[in-house]
């Protein structure tokens, strides 16, 4: 079934007619270059797409209109025109930071996203990195952060840095924690570490309904957690802008800055992409058994539409959460994890198993 | 002619004077109001003490005097009242008198290279052209004592030691309200100790009130707690028109007290909106701005301005109220009432804002007392001391009003104790705004006004506490000495006592909710 779609037939014909025209190498070379293009183009677009919908959203929570003066109306070419001027800023280095250290930070920060970001699932055949252990993987990279944010607030030599990063390093470390039990819940659920695998899994049911009470549980967990690794308030003590001025990336200027920026907004948008992959369904249409004329119109929809849209939505409760909750301090942040999220989703684990097992799930 | 009444105490015996004050069976002393340094030129330099019984309301001002004007020494009260010790470096900034006793001898708002005693009067104007160099903060303080041979030996206290992680929070800072600095010393999160560094916008307005006619004195209260403009002229004009026998009319009480609660109402909003946004809920902070600009557009129509409004006259006010004032209010306080429940919701019963406000910060009765932590800060301590209650002025005894006080003095009770005196404000401006009476705004006062020769001071309940002007007159169209209590200075000493132990988002917190306006402090 929907296989109108697929994106997989396309890439194997593009590849096997590379395959004719050069050798094997070359082909793999040129592709393989044409990917990273296409990564870091789609990337820097959704940033700019995400940080105009904060601003809107932002604005419209606000009793505000958000921008409305660059490009018409609807302020289309703000964040445009704003991206264009932190290109033109100059690069300041500092007299007494850790120069290589303080350079390499972004860097660090803006991997981590751009790794994790490839591998999420856009369509059917629409994966960029595939492997068996995916959403392993996905883990794993995504804690190369951390370790740029705490390079970052130890090399500017400020004291505001450090506190922001010895911050940032006690919570995302934690928070880690929740994340990998969730993640481990439906892995158990799912059978299978394949991203790819896990979506097609939800051919006949998303996960939300399939693991329905546990799964339920593990959804919450994941945003909550999935909000503090993210940075954003309230879990954003790490550049709690009204005690530590900007946290850890205080002492950046220009585009150095604005790899962390973009880094924030592009893990809300993975945050969020990977919820809709583990619970909602990736880029499956939404189906409601015994109406087959509904289904059928819905698999006309492509998956990616599917996918971008439901991320979305998820993108939208997380700012929802953002622009409504004042900010917890670090102590209740870490007793948040350690006490509440972290035994409950041990919890989670454990009943997810023997429904599993007892085959009480869908 | 209301003059005070002051007692002359000799040097020697102003400690033990003041103890006997202060411990006293009937009325103990318990609250000092402020302490004012003098110099009297031939007399020599001294000091007024102004202090208050919080039991019965009773007033009394000591007078001590020093004439040996290179080494002016009086015994500290630092002691008896803990909020001497700021004050009489404040006294020792300006004055140069040293206080023999107080562990901290620091300049207060100058620079610590600074030469002379700018409020003594033979300072010489131009002793200190501009100075370009940065400013190196000494990590320790002078003390002295006075050896029962009459001597005096000085003593050194170290403020942080070289174990101590100090942390500049300020001057530029989001959440400091205004150009203040605290060295914070932390121990990973937790705070151990606040010094608080001020000065910074400092423009000498009690030096500059010297040489200005009474009229244009009125023009820099303004400037002070811009957020209680009206209160602050409000006392000075109040203190003019006492000292000088001047009889306002009736329609410019109404007016006053009508824009003295407005201006509360207005700081509050504004109160609300800076709390929230300093503890990370930016939504709620557009709440208040969106109300706080409808008060703001009712007085521009009446007086003008919007923040500076320059509306109170020696005499009654400015101008007469616009014809639409009163429909406008009456709508304003209707809106607002339909509309608070918001403010409660989004904020008050939030589970992250109670967490971290609920049991924090807290600070005792006696503390809130003895450091002179007046308005909704005293108040949420359980301090009832509402200067419109025991010393009324204006309409306030004749209107119906509640004291807000709470017992538990944490932030979440400074929080709720300044959120339902919005309400009780809205409650006293409805039973003035239809009956004000007919007649003169303004009555017409002399083209030179000079006052008799005294001391005259006034208080009002500004929006963050007593505000009280302090007036010496020899009898010149001009103020012989003109101080101002500020109400943020005890506020940012009571900033080291709260904060100690807790951690550095909760000073920020606190902070918020002590809710002090730095040119107020840096008068």
């Amino acid at each position: 079934m929907f296989d109108y779609y697929n994106l997989e037939p396309v890439l194997m014909w593009i590849h096997s007619t590379m395959c004719g025209l050069m050798p094997e190498w070359l082909a793999f070379t040129i592709e393989g270059i044409a990917v990273g293009i296409f990564i870091m183009v789609m990337y820097a677009v959704l940033a700019i797409i995400l940080i105009y919908m904060e601003r809107k959203v932002c604005a419209a929570f606000q009793c505000r209109i958000g921008p409305d003066r660059v490009g018409g109306r609807g302020g289309l070419l703000q964040v445009p025109a704003d991206v264009i001027k932190i290109l033109t800023k100059e690069i300041i280095s500092l007299k007494n930071s850790d120069k290589f250290l303080y350079a390499l930070a972004p860097f660090l920060v803006i991997m981590a996203s751009i790794l994790t970001f490839s591998c999420l699932p856009w369509n059917k055949g629409g994966e960029i990195l595939h492997m068996n252990i995916g959403i392993f993987f996905v883990l794993a990279a995504s804690s190369i952060g951390v370790l740029g944010i705490l390079l970052a607030g130890w090399s500017s030599n400020s004291k505001y840095t450090l506190i922001g990063a010895v911050r940032s390093g006690a919570m995302i470390i934690s928070y880690e924690l929740s994340i990998g039990l969730s993640v481990l819940t439906m892995v158990i659920l799912c059978g299978t570490m394949d991203i790819q695998e896990i979506v097609a899994y939800q051919e006949n049911g998303w996960n939300i309904f399939k693991g329905h009470l546990p799964a339920l549980m593990a959804f919450v967990i994941y945003l909550i957690a999935g909000n503090a690794e993210a940075n954003r308030a309230p879990f954003d003590l790490a550049e709690a802008e009204q005690e530590l001025t900007a946290g850890y990336h205080t002492e950046y200027s220009g585009m150095h800055f604005g790899f962390f920026y973009l880094a924030e907004y592009l893990n809300l948008f993975i945050t969020a992409g990977i919820a809709v992959t583990l619970f909602l369904g990736g880029w499956m249409p939404l189906h409601i058994a015994g109406l087959e004329g509904f289904n059928t119109i819905m698999d006309y929809i492509p998956g990616v539409i599917w996918f971008v849209g439901k991320t979305f939505f998820v993108v939208f409760l997380l700012m929802w959460i953002r622009w409504t909750f004042p900010r917890l301090r670090i102590d209740q942040v870490l007793i948040l994890e350690w006490k509440y999220l972290m035994p409950l989703s041990l919890l989670v684990l454990v009943i997810m198993t023997v429904m599993k097992v007892f085959g009480l799930v869908f | 002619m209301n003059a005070d009444n002051i007692i002359l105490v000799k040097a020697e015996d102003l400690y033990n004077e003041a103890s006997r004050l202060r411990y006293d069976a009937k009325q103990p002393m318990d609250y000092l109001r402020d302490i004012v340094g003098m110099d009297w030129g031939e007399e020599g330099l001294g000091a007024l003490y102004y202090m208050e019984c919080t039991a019965t309301g009773t007033r009394m001002v000591l007078k001590a005097v020093t004439a040996d004007r290179d080494n002016a020494f009086l015994p500290s009260v630092c002691n008896l009242w803990k909020t001497a010790k700021i004050k009489e470096r404040e006294v020792f900034d300006f004055f140069g008198i040293r206080f023999t006793g107080n562990p901290d001898m620091r300049r207060l708002f100058l620079r610590e290279d600074w030469k002379g005693y700018p409020l003594r009067k033979d300072y010489d104007m131009n002793s200190n052209p501009l100075n370009m160099e940065n400013e190196e903060n000494a990590d320790v303080t002078e003390e002295y004592t006075l050896m029962p041979d009459g001597t005096i030996k000085g003593k050194e206290n170290v403020v942080f030691g070289s174990e101590d992680f100090v942390v500049n929070i300020g001057p530029q800072h989001p959440s400091t309200h205004g150009v203040l600095r605290m060295r914070t010393s932390i121990d990973g999160e937790n705070i151990r100790r606040i010094d608080p560094i001020l000065g910074y916008i400092h423009r000498g307005i009690e030096k500059m009130n010297e040489s200005l006619t009474y009229p244009q004195t009125l023009a820099l209260t303004d400037r002070l707690d811009y957020l209680s403009a009206h209160h602050n002229r409000h006392a000075l004009c109040m203190c003019i028109e006492q000292a000088a026998g001047i009889e306002i009319s009736e329609r410019a009480q109404y007016i006053r007290t009508i824009m003295d609660e407005l201006q509360r109402i207005d700081s509050h909003l504004l109160f609300y909106s800076c709390l929230v946004m300093d503890m990370g809920g930016l939504t709620p902070f557009f709440y208040g701005f969106r109300e706080r600009e409808m008060i703001l557009d009712i007085m521009e129509e009446t007086t003008g301005g919007r923040l500076i409004q320059n509306y109170n006259v020696i005499g009654g006010v400015q101008a007469d109220i616009h014809p639409d004032f009163q429909r406008k209010v009456k709508e304003f306080i209707k809106h607002l009432r339909s509309v608070i429940k918001d403010y409660h919701d989004i904020f008050t019963g939030n589970v992250i804002a109670r967490q971290r406000l609920v049991g924090v910060g807290v600070l005792s009765r006696e503390d809130a007392i003895s450091l002179g932590a007046t308005g909704g800060t005293g108040r949420a301590s359980g301090w009832s001391n509402d200067v419109r209650k025991h010393h009324p002025y204006a309409m306030y005894d004749k209107v119906d009003f509640r004291e807000i006080t709470r017992t538990e003095g944490d932030s979440f009770a400074r929080y709720m104790v300044r959120m339902d005196e919005i309400m009780e404000s809205c409650h006293i401006i409805e039973q003035l705004i239809d009956n004000i009476p007919e007649g003169e705004f303004r009555v017409k006062t002399k083209a030179i006004i000079k006052l008799p020769e005294g001391n005259f001071s006034t208080s009002v309940e500004s929006s963050r506490g007593e505000f009280g002007v302090m007036l010496e007159s020899h009898g010149d169209k001009y103020p012989y000495r003109l101080h101002y209590r500020s109400t943020g200075l005890p506020l940012v000493d009571t900033m080291d006592t709260v904060c100690r132990g807790q951690k550095i988002a909760d000073l920020i917190a606190i902070g918020g909710t002590l809710d002090f306006v730095i040119p107020d402090i840096d008068r």
